[in-house]
């Protein structure tokens, strides 16, 4: 316990909340990267996964694609990427999208595919077109898994820069990589506690979000769970009773 | 490929500890997670806290939790044990989920078809719910599986060697074909792991194997959704 009041005094020491290796500058890094790589992945993965999940196709290629992506250790990609291509926020950006591009794609596709076929099938009766289908019947009713996905993605990328300033770059992940050789414990686990505390903060503000975009109907579907109801059927269904008391 | 050849003994000597590193947090994380799984699905209110813990756990990123463990558990900071503990907890928090939803999908009828017969609560569980929801759970362990594979490489940065190592070294030394090692090693055990449990499934759940295409389409879109909640 007594690393963690170092930590707190660590925390609590005002010389570390400014300048260039301040808190808020490397906090400001941090969010920077983790906007920009998101921004980057959802333009290039949403429509993709759309895509899939609106007409069913190219679903046996990027199945077993992102899948084999999620096998690809993040910390390698990063730094094969580096070395290749150079110095520069460039490199770990291009490997951070490539890294969250399968959780924003799976989102998108298993949110369209899970909506009723029914539904989509009454919307095409009722005179939607394809387009109409996609943005107002099944996009609304997808949300809450497109917006889970970018919920994992977002994680994976707050936790992949912290990793990333293993290169010479900004973000919070200096302060455990500078803690390291000097065996600072004290600023190892300062800067952990930071680390966490924004990706909890992300955490609750996606699934604050996921609740918002949850369309009104559904969500009154939703608190009826089956999954946590009773097992007996209640006494009022016919089926339950024997036939000659129905 | 010369460079594998003569640093041969470094590279198995690694891939082996990779290896030994990644087993445990999957074993145990599964077999924790059953218990846990079926207490989350049996009470409303406990598949609501115990869910909502595991997602937080999840939430939580690996290299800030191997340096926040040794305090927390009064282990050594080089401890490999830190990066065997963290790496157990995220396959609870995948597992727990995972096992709630499968047991969840089992068919009441079943259930009460199964009780009617006779048995009892625990050999209710054993011989029937546990079996039928094995496919979804097999799905969550290979998820769970690649994961851990992966992951076990950051144990590197606080000097749990694994192929990780490679990463490090061959940064520091300008050398891409050393990162490039690293990252199919780690691929490799990560597809023979996963080759290995799709095998196991089989041979525990034989009946899978003709209805295999319909199933494994329920789980793998399970699995799918379980990463995403």
């Amino acid at each position: 316990m007594n690393s963690y009041s170092q930590a707190f005094d660590w925390l609590a020491d005002p010389a570390h909340w400014s300048g260039a290796d301040g808190i808020p500058q490397r906090l400001i890094e941090h969010l920077g990267y983790t906007g920009l790589t998101l921004l980057v992945a959802i333009v290039i993965a949403l429509p993709v996964g759309l895509y899939i999940g609106h007409t069913g196709r190219g679903r046996e290629i990027v199945v077993p694609f992102t899948g084999a992506l999620r096998a690809l250790p993040t910390l390698g990609l990063v730094i094969l990427l580096a070395l290749g291509l150079g110095i520069g926020i460039l490199p770990p950006l291009i490997a951070l999208v490539i890294l969250a591009l399968p959780p924003i794609i799976a989102g998108a596709y298993s949110g369209l595919e899970s909506v009723d076929r029914e539904v989509v099938d009454a919307a095409r009766s009722v005179g939607f077109t394809g387009a109409g289908v996609l943005w107002r019947v099944e996009v609304p009713l997808a949300m809450p898994l497109i917006v889970g996905g970018i919920r994992s993605a977002c994680l994976q990328v707050i936790a992949t820069w912290t990793v990333a300033a293993f290169l010479p770059l900004g973000g919070l992940g200096r302060f455990l990589y500078d803690a390291l050789p000097d065996q600072d414990y004290a600023k190892l686990l300062a800067g952990s506690i930071l680390v966490i505390v924004l990706a909890l903060l992300a955490d609750g503000l996606f699934a604050l979000i996921q609740r918002l975009v949850t369309p009104r109907g559904v969500r009154a579907g939703r608190t009826a769970d089956i999954r946590t109801k009773t097992q007996s059927p209640t006494r009022k269904d016919p089926s339950w009773l024997a036939p000659e008391e129905a | 490929m010369n460079w594998v050849v003569s640093n041969w003994s470094q590279v198995s000597e690694y891939g082996l500890a990779h290896v030994w590193l990644s087993i445990p947090p999957i074993v145990i994380g599964f077999a924790v997670s059953v218990p846990i799984g079926w207490v989350a699905n049996r009470y409303r209110l406990s598949r609501g806290v115990l869910l909502t813990v595991a997602g937080i756990l999840y939430a939580i990123p690996s290299l800030p939790l191997f340096a926040l463990l040794p305090s927390l558990v009064g282990t050594r900071i080089l401890d490999p044990i830190n990066v065997e503990i963290a790496l157990t907890l995220y396959a609870i928090a995948l597992m727990v989920r995972t096992t709630a939803d499968g047991l969840a999908a089992v068919s009441d009828d079943v259930k009460l078809s199964a009780s009617a017969m006779g048995y009892g609560t625990l050999r209710r569980f054993f011989g029937v719910e546990l079996p039928l929801a094995g496919p979804v759970l097999l799905a969550g362990l290979r998820v769970v599986s690649v994961s851990t594979v992966s992951l076990v490489t950051i144990g590197s940065v606080i000097g749990v060697n694994s192929l990780g190592f490679f990463f490090i070294d061959g940064y520091q030394r300008d050398f891409l074909t050393e990162v490039w090692v690293g990252i199919i090693g780690t691929v490799v055990i990560a597809l023979v792991f996963d080759v290995l449990l799709v095998l196991l499934g089989r041979w525990l759940m034989p009946w899978t194997r003709r209805q295999r295409a319909a199933t494994r389409n329920l789980a793998v879109v399970q699995s799918e959704t379980a990463v995403l909640r």
